[in-house]
């Protein structure tokens, strides 16, 4: 009987601990996070310039593309395109790292409103309703 | 006979509770979601300067998670 007691305050432990912190420290997040960082150095002028905004759901947008002159539109289109597979990916393998990929939502709006919270002054970002202000 | 059931009971009781453990982490960990989300965007943007030259530290001073027996 001992045994089950202890095994159950065993369960509790790791329930517990497993509560405290998200795994985030895999070879996948690990490469999302390298190829997002360096894509970020062409990105960081478009935000600036009030090109791209930030999106609740933790995406990327173009909010006005004639802050971007007409020869570098395509580019930028990619790059926002890269960023938000890369972006996806992250919430995604976050989510099956903890396995729990039904967080991948949840997730995805928890980087949203921290990226929102991180932007800096000047930057395009959407607030609860989905309205385009200015940071 | 009184003494089986008991334990029987017991047991059940044990394996109505087993459940309640793993509800406990089904739930959304909004403030752990939050911390893991601060230190990736960190790095993505690098927001904190100091925390290149750190940067072997956290490596280092990592736990080794080694079992013992």
């Amino acid at each position: 009987m001992k045994k089950w007691l202890m095994l159950g305050l065993l369960a509790l432990g790791l329930a517990a601990q497993a509560q405290g912190n998200l795994e985030v420290d895999t070879p996948v997040i690990n490469s999302l996070k390298s190829s997002m960082q360096s894509r970020f150095a062409q990105l960081e002028p478009l935000f600036s310039a009030g090109a791209l905004g930030l999106t609740r759901d933790g995406k990327v947008e173009v909010h006005d593309p004639a802050a971007i002159p007409l020869a570098q539109r395509p580019v930028a289109n990619n790059l926002v395109g890269a960023e938000n597979r890369d972006r996806a990916a992250l919430y995604r393998e976050i989510a099956r790292a903890n396995q729990h990929p039904e967080w991948e939502a949840d997730i995805a709006r928890t980087f949203g409103r921290r990226w929102i919270e991180k932007a800096r002054p000047g930057w395009w970002v959407q607030d609860d309703n989905g309205q385009w202000k200015k940071k | 006979m009184h003494k089986t059931l008991a334990v029987r009971m017991f047991i059940l009781i044990l394996a109505g509770l087993l459940p309640a453990c793993v509800t406990i982490n089904i739930y959304f960990p909004a403030a752990a979601a939050e911390k893991a989300a601060d230190r990736i965007i960190d790095e993505v943007w690098q927001l904190q300067q100091s925390s290149s030259q750190a940067l072997p530290e956290p490596g280092s001073s990592h736990p080794q998670n080694k079992v013992t027996p």
